[in-house]
């Protein structure tokens, strides 16, 4: 088929710019899709660094190889650089820019220059989080949601790392913008939206939330820098402000944050789940108005985090039972998943693994959940290990997962090669066995009552801890052998066909890899969406 | 084929629109936030506010709103001159607006002076004494103004692009999708001050 093509695949292209600047400065989706993935790689390896060294610290009580200060450093730049700069971005800046446009029928995204521009603004934005950490008068030690009335108070670097966060949500704005306009101008002839296959669902559902909750995180954002450089006081209590209301439109935007993390991934697993199990998506239609079910709920759930930190009973009763029913779309969607495995024929490879790994940590993450939302149990939950086990379970275990799933599924399709399966799979399982060794100790020494955000703990959680940092040296080393695997295999002999798993979408039409201009002439699409024989 | 004819062979004004409105409704969040802040500390503090508020001058309000409507039906004129092929006259219709736009920002200058040479400014000592109600009144009165006068910076650059490009003939009578959208967020701005001029100058 490779050979048959016209055009140059995107890789080997050779635009007006070289090396380097045919990368930085290109306006093709793959391409600032890659950008994105490579981005993501090295912020990532430093992040997860920072977290393996805080598991370090935990692993006996007391003083272990840093002082508190550097640890609440540490939770600070781990947050603000895995939250803000991998998964929120996250599936839509590397899958969903190099995707959308193929599996939707299209060339490229509605506005190429401004998807480079939302590159760059994440560089800014992350380059400000460094200066954060390296200059002035010290890390940021706040944690990663700058809870007022620390956040201006503290003599932390905070203001370079709040305009990094603010920077960061301009360029998730303008790839929703441009994600939902694609969607709505630019589908292949025929492909009515109900033939549009999940994973841009998931796009579309996380583009609108993405353009409604990150300006409420903007501007309050900017409240903070105000507080700082002017004392504005909105949010002081000396003058008259009110911390809780920081909380409150924090909150309004950091909770529906999740979904954003959470609906590309399940998008994802759902385009794996049917492609590896050869059958059409099981209730196609209730996938889709599960994931605009949870957007538009998951937008109203945000009181679930202050329990505890002062609300009236009528909210509390309100903000309970609204997070219960995210659950419901959410529980649709499991049952969705297994019941298109059900009599499938299932290709047992590399990518459905993740998918299924997903869905138990993914499970463990919602039910975890749930008993965070009754409000009994969050009480005594809330500010323990419980609560940073299970949102690792969702953040990491879902958004995580799916990632890494969904590389190993477009592997083919972005490099044109395999990769090496047998290592993939050993990755996998040293991978999870160390996830649910740190993850899952961490949610029952939570449940026996250690606090969070201490760089010390209470001799009686010794052995938990122990284990459980163990853990976190089992995860890293998994993570390296996935990664080392998934680079080494750019080398790989083995050249990957069009369609290496047998599935049915339109990125699975064209060669691997993918033409500069994708489709040498727009298809028309005339059967229904997933359909296999 | 080079990079910049593949993004140059699409053309679509309603995609262009459309993302324009998108960006619309995440301003109008943008300040949606402020306006929850705003009603928040006037359900706390109403006394003080009714106070704060009659200091400010109803007069310099009003004139800043007028200009301000005046600068709109100026800029969406100027987009019919344009499809009626009268660039002389668009342009006109934009300088106008781009005066007026000027003309908002000295008489917030002006305004802006005019308290802070009271002590009334957040952070000052005159402010606190007067109480927390004064406090927010006047934190969110910079706060608020602030951003908004930002935007009719913002605007006026917009603005200033598209001057320069009907003057080179990018944007001409079947090519004014940008003009609109300039258009569009001018409109916006002049939205958000319909509803911050009675939230500080006339609710007393």
């Amino acid at each position: 088929m490779q050979e048959t093509h016209t055009e140059p695949d995107y890789l080997a292209y050779q635009g007006k710019h070289k090396g380097i600047f045919a990368w930085i400065l290109s306006t093709d989706h793959k391409r600032i899709g890659l950008l994105y993935l490579f981005s993501f790689l090295l912020f990532f390896s430093v992040a997860a660094t920072l977290g393996v060294l805080m598991k370090f610290e935990l692993i006996a009580p007391g003083k272990t190889v840093m002082d508190p200060q550097t640890y609440n450093a540490m939770f600070t730049i781990h947050g603000i650089i895995m939250i803000f700069a991998i998964v929120i971005p996250g599936l839509p800046a590397v899958f969903g820019n190099f995707f959308l446009p193929i599996l939707i029928g299209a060339k490229d995204v509605a506005f190429p220059r401004l998807n480079l521009l939302s590159w760059y603004l994440y560089t800014t934005g992350v380059i400000f989080v460094l200066v954060a950490i390296f200059a002035g008068e010290g890390a940021p030690d706040t944690g990663w949601t700058f809870y007022a009335p620390y956040s201006f108070r503290t003599a932390g670097n905070m203001l370079p790392a709040v305009l990094g966060a603010f920077i960061l949500g301009f360029s998730t704005i303008i790839t929703g913008i441009n994600f939902i306009v694609t969607m709505h101008r630019m589908r292949a002839p025929g492909m009515t939206w109900t033939k549009m296959p999940l994973f841009p669902w998931s796009l579309y559902a996380t583009g609108w939330i993405q353009l409604l909750a990150t300006p409420v995180i903007g501007i309050t954002l900017l409240l903070i820098v105000a507080e700082k450089l002017f004392n504005i006081g909105f949010f002081d209590p000396t003058l008259g402000g009110d911390p809780v209301l920081y909380q409150h439109l924090f909150w309004t935007y950091s909770h529906p944050a999740v979904y954003i993390m959470i609906l590309p991934a399940m998008g994802a697993i759902s385009e794996i789940i049917s492609t590896l199990s050869h059958k059409t998506v099981f209730g196609y239609k209730f996938m889709i108005g599960s994931m605009l079910g949870i957007a538009i709920v998951g937008y109203f759930v945000w009181g679930h985090h202050m329990f505890t930190s002062g609300m009236s009973n009528v909210s509390m009763y309100t903000f309970s039972l609204l997070t219960f029913m995210v659950a419901i779309p959410s529980a649709i969607k499991v049952f969705n998943w297994i019941s298109t495995m059900h009599k499938g024929s299932i290709d047992l490879r590399t990518p459905f693994y993740w998918a299924l790994g997903f869905v138990f940590v993914f499970m463990i993450g919602g039910f975890t959940g749930l008993m965070l939302g009754s409000l009994a149990a969050d009480i005594h939950l809330h500010n323990t290990h419980f609560v940073v086990g299970h949102f690792h379970y969702i953040v990491f275990g879902g958004t995580g997962f799916a990632f890494f799933g969904a590389m190993h599924y477009w592997y083919p399709k972005i490099t044109g090669r395999m990769y090496d399966e047998r290592w993939a799979n050993i990755g996998l399982t040293i991978f999870f066995i160390g996830f649910n060794l740190l993850y899952g100790l961490m949610l029952w020494l939570g449940y026996e009552g250690m606090p969070r955000r201490y760089f010390d703990y209470d001799e009686s959680f010794h052995l938990g801890n122990i284990y459980s940092t163990m853990g976190s040296w089992i995860m890293y080393a998994g993570l390296g052998i996935i990664i080392i695997n998934l680079l080494v295999s750019l080398k790989n002999k083995r050249l990957a066909p069009a369609n290496p798993w047998g599935g049915s979408t339109l990125e699975w039409t064209i060669p691997s890899p993918p033409p500069v201009e994708n489709f040498d002439e727009i298809p028309t699409i005339t059967k229904k969406v997933y359909h296999y024989e | 084929m080079n990079q910049t004819a593949h993004t140059a062979v699409h053309r679509d004004d309603l995609a262009s629109k459309t993302g324009m409105w998108l960006f619309l409704y995440t301003e109008m969040l943008l300040f949606g936030t402020l306006f929850v802040v705003y009603s928040v500390y006037r359900y706390r503090n109403s006394q003080a506010f009714h106070l704060a508020a009659e200091e400010l001058d109803v007069a310099i309000g009003t004139i800043n709103t007028i200009i301000l409507l005046i600068s709109s039906a100026t800029i969406a004129m100027s987009i019919t001159a344009i499809q009626l092929k009268n660039k002389k006259l668009a342009l006109g219709l934009l300088a106008v607006t781009v005066i007026c736009g000027l003309v908002f920002l000295v008489n917030k200058y002006f305004e802006w002076g005019h308290h802070i040479h009271e002590g009334l400014y957040p952070g000052s000592e005159i402010l606190r004494q007067r109480g927390y109600g004064d406090v927010m009144f006047y934190g969110l009165y910079y706060f608020m103004t602030g951003v908004h006068a930002l935007h009719i910076i913002i605007g006026l650059t917009f603005i200033g692009f598209v001057v320069y490009y009907i003057i080179k003939d990018d944007i001409k009578h079947d090519d004014f999708v940008l003009h609109e959208n300039s258009g569009l967020y001018w409109h916006l701005v002049d939205l958000i001050w319909i509803f911050l001029f009675p939230l500080f100058y006339l609710i007393t």
